[in-house]
């Protein structure tokens, strides 16, 4: 396996602008002769289906939900960047490149990078003529918010519904291509596995949701917008839904795994409740802007936080950090949470929460102005935890949120096996080790609206993939080994639901593999997954048939997936020797515990090659040159 | 808490359903209403059975995913919720819930409470779009919109499209849908183009699918998680009328002719 990034030459804010004009094209006639297949209707798969339409070609369009409106790029609150500098605060293209990659803690390819942020203008742009409803000044022009911790204010929304707007926005262009029959749309339909043909992929395997068929839908290429994986975990800010399942078949199928240990771990989500808990509700990183962090200075503190006076507050996130505080970058902030409930000073059930507190904001500004500010988020708090956070601090506790890892693709957004494109979270590029905040969204839509739909072009130009049909050998082998596998879910006739396997990988997954992680660890979790994996396939029950619509076995086969890929993100772990990012190893830290790395070692992009059940997966780097970017520590003291 | 549940099955589209009785033992009132369904269902795999199929899937009330009656209320008791932020704290010991799936002929049941609402995927695909392709729109700030008028377009678009005001409606109208939708894009610049066009057709689209008519009831208002008002309804009908006035004919596609 050879990785060839395939990054244009030249000035970097030329590389785009060269490569669409060296990019082969397929003439407008042409265009309908060609079938793509779009897998996931999310942000960045609905935009490329939507714009792959427009242009000309057949598209075939699959989400497993009832809708491609449901997928979980709705949930996004925050908002999407673009530097725009409407705010005249000194923001540019330039500088958004620049914090991405330092943000990213200099472990993504700056190509990517900047290209990213010279298409996040044109997306704003695109998203106001479809008519998503930013918020506006009085005097009818976009408003701008800050948010991360950025030096600028650049950030878009649409209220507390900045993904759900932008999503529509893909949604609607969808449904109208829909209507043209531009595009087939399949929801309620799941891919399985990838059909690759004298080395190229050629269409997918999908099981039908409702009636249990599985088909093979083929194609002239295919795009995976497929979303992260941070349900492997099991508690997430994940829908419950999403899944690994189609990038992991495509690691199978030859498709190389980037980064899989770099995982993002937000610092304010509401804590776990009791052992039912079935996901993790994200509470906006705007709440910090006003919110004060703090734990009791004593362990085993039971008093009700009211009553515990001032001088017996830890708070921790100022008192570490004097010149960020409570505005820590996420990582920082997470870790600085861990360890004081570490020690004993947790609050809430479990002692797994910290206190998020609005009290002096409150007396500063006044509840009106704080209800203005945050009055949706402290509803849903409370909806969530029946406290209320004008009277009572807020709980909060870092939780699995985003995957910086991925598929490994080029800069054309091509992962490894020829026609086969990655875009959004279910790819690696971009974001590096660590992703800032609002940058998601932006991400998505640069890759769905802007890149695919033109690099897919110069991989039909020059590829002119031949002819196949149903009857083609692969195309029967690769359906035969879906019906196996499903067959085989179905008739272990164990005693444990694939929910508990689900839970018991996620307490492995975060207790070696989360937020500190050490060799001894790793190597722990490294024993157990495979055991646990070996009972699964030795002990799983799923009650009902294949030929009908059936929740175990689709829970069943995606957690199959995520027993595999949980090792191979600790394997990842293991094998990288440094802190960066979201990656944090405790044997590699400075002093005062920040994050340590090698750049002399570890500055390369790890690519994993399946190598067969079994054996260890193959490591390939891809070696990162910082041309534009100095090297440098990120502090934040 | 113990709750005696009685659940809608019907293993299929094409066969009967009926109710069948659940004992929900030791619910703690933290758990949300779609969590208790969850500890329902895991007695129920450990007992050989199978588990009652719903849609769900954020579990934020952002995704519009899941959706069933409780106690013939859509989302039950609370408002502004959708089923899966409910928690169980609003139940109590020894409580009895009757839940069903949503309820209206243009959304057929697949399973147990599973429902297919594909009708509204279609009123979209008939006009709730603005025909833009991607490519080189105009800068975003060259058109002013009033903050007003933003503000209402987000009110409106905040619908995240499940089904309650459907279920809730006594005729089984899907007029808040449709004219969440036609309100917010109506109220907006981009919008006016198609605005005529597009009331008409989603409207014939709405009606096509079987969905009853609008009397005013406004119970889908009640219902609603996002809280969308029925002012909307009152704009789409005025679209619609100004519309079925002031209708021309089509011409060909493309400025052709």
């Amino acid at each position: 396996m050879e990785l060839r990034a395939r990054i244009p030459s030249g000035a970097i804010e030329r590389k785009w602008e060269k490569h669409r004009f060296d990019m082969k094209l397929v003439n407008p006639a042409n265009k309908r002769r060609y079938t793509v297949i779009v897998v996931g209707t999310g942000l960045a798969g609905g935009a490329a289906a939507a714009s792959l339409s427009e242009l000309g070609y057949r598209v075939k369009a699959f989400c497993f939900q009832d809708s491609p409106r449901r997928a979980h790029s709705i949930a996004a609150q925050g908002g999407i960047n673009a530097a725009k500098n409407y705010q005249n605060d000194g923001d540019s293209i330039y500088r958004l490149f620049y914090d991405t990659v330092k943000g990213g803690d200099f472990r993504a390819r700056e190509a990517n990078v900047y290209r990213l942020a010279e298409l996040s203008v044109r997306i704003i742009d695109q998203c106001v003529a479809q008519g998503v409803p930013f918020a506006r000044e009085y005097g009818g022009l976009l408003a701008n918010r800050s948010f991360g911790g950025a030096q600028v204010s650049r950030t878009f929304y649409a209220r507390g519904q900045t993904g759900q707007q932008l999503l529509l926005g893909a949604y609607q262009a969808l449904e109208k291509e829909v209507a043209k029959e531009g595009v087939t749309m399949y929801p309620r339909t799941e891919m399985l596995d990838v059909i690759v043909v004298n080395g190229r992929a050629r269409g997918i395997v999908t099981r039908n949701m409702v009636t249990g068929a599985i088909e093979a839908h083929l194609a002239d290429a295919v795009i995976l917008g497929t979303g992260g994986y941070g349900n492997v975990f099991f508690l997430s800010t994940n829908a419950k839904g999403s899944n690994a399942t189609a990038i992991w078949r495509a690691y199978r199928r030859g498709a190389a795994f980037a980064n899989p240990c770099y995982t993002q771990i937000h610092p304010t989500c509401i804590p776990v409740n009791g052992d039912y808990q079935s996901k993790l509700t994200l509470m906006s990183e705007s709440l910090r802007n006003d919110g004060r962090v703090w734990v009791p200075k004593r362990g085993g503190d039971g008093r009700a936080p009211n009553a515990i006076p001032e001088g017996e507050r830890d708070y921790y996130l100022e008192r570490k950090y004097p010149s960020f505080g409570n505005l820590s970058p996420r990582d920082i902030a997470s870790r600085a949470a861990k360890e004081v409930c570490d020690e004993g000073r947790g609050v809430g059930p479990g002692g797994r929460g910290v206190y998020l507190d609005f009290g002096d904001a409150i007396k500063r500004l006044g509840v009106e102005r704080i209800a203005e500010r945050y009055g949706n988020l402290f509803e849903m708090y409370e909806r969530i935890t029946d406290e209320n956070p004008y009277q009572v601090p807020m709980r909060i506790y870092p939780a699995v949120h985003y995957t910086m890892g991925g598929l490994w693709v080029d800069y054309n957004l091509m992962s490894t096996i020829p026609g086969l494109h990655v875009v959004g979270e279910a790819n690696f590029s971009d974001h590096g080790a660590n992703r800032l905040g609002a940058s998601a969204l932006m991400q998505g839509l640069a890759d769905g609206y802007f890149i695919v739909p033109l690099t897919i072009g110069d991989y039909l130009a020059s590829a002119k993939p031949e002819q196949i049909d149903d009857d083609h050998a692969e195309v029967r082998a690769t359906l035969a080994a879906v019906q196996e596998r499903t067959r085989r879910l179905t008739s272990i006739g164990g005693k444990r639901s694939a929910s508990s396997f689900h839970r018991e990988l996620g307490k492995i997954m975060w207790e070696y593999c989360g937020m500190a992680r050490s060799a001894e660890g790793l190597r722990t979790a490294l024993q157990l997954i495979p055991q646990l994996r070996e009972e699964f396939w030795g002990d799983l029950y799923v009650p009902g048939t294949g030929e009908e619509l059936n929740q175990e076995l689709e829970r069943a086969g995606r957690v199959a997936d995520f027993l595999e890929l949980g090792e191979l993100m600790c394997i990842d772990a293991l094998h990288r020797e440094e802190s960066c990012g979201g990656h944090f190893r405790i044997e590699h830290q400075t002093p005062d515990g920040e994050a340590l790395r090698h750049d002399d070692q570890f500055a390369y992009v790890a690519a994993w090659e399946f190598a067969g059940d079994g054996n260890a997966p193959i490591l390939h780097k891809e070696p990162l040159v910082f041309e534009n970017v100095a090297l440098a520590t990120r502090s934040y003291k | 808490m113990n709750l005696r549940l009685h659940i809608w099955r019907q293993p299929s589209a094409d066969r009967a359903g009926s109710f069948v009785t659940y004992e929900a033992k030791e619910i703690s009132p933290e758990m949300s209403f779609l969590e208790m369904l969850d500890v329902v269902n895991e007695n129920l795999v450990a007992s050989g059975t199978e588990p009652v199929a719903f849609d769900h899937d954020c579990r934020e009330g952002i995704c519009g995913s899941c959706g069933m009656m409780i106690n013939g209320v859509a989302h039950g008791p609370m408002r502004a919720t959708a089923a899966c932020q409910l928690h169980m704290r609003h139940f109590k010991d020894g409580d009895v819930v009757w839940i069903e799936p949503w309820r209206s002929r243009a959304f057929p049941v697949v399973k147990d409470l599973v429902v297919n609402r594909g009708a509204f995927d279609r009123i979209i695909a008939s006009g709730g779009y603005i025909s833009v392709n991607t490519g080189s729109p105009q800068e975003a700030n060259t058109t002013l919109v009033p903050k007003h008028d933003a503000d209402e377009a987000m009110d409106a678009a905040a619908c995240i499209g499940c089904g309650a005001c459907v279920a809730a409606c006594p005729n089984g109208s899907a007029s808040l849908f449709t004219a969440a939708k036609i309100s917010h894009l109506g109220l907006l610049p981009q919008g006016q183009p198609e605005r005529m066009r597009r009331a008409l057709r989603m409207i014939a689209q709405m009606d096509a699918e079987g969905f009853g008519h609008c009397t005013l009831f406004g119970e889908c208002q009640e219902a609603c998680p996002k809280e969308i008002s029925i002012d909307t309804i009152a704009r789409m009908n005025r679209d619609y009328v100004r519309a079925a006035m002031t209708q021309r004919e089509e011409k060909a596609v493309g400025g052709a002719g």
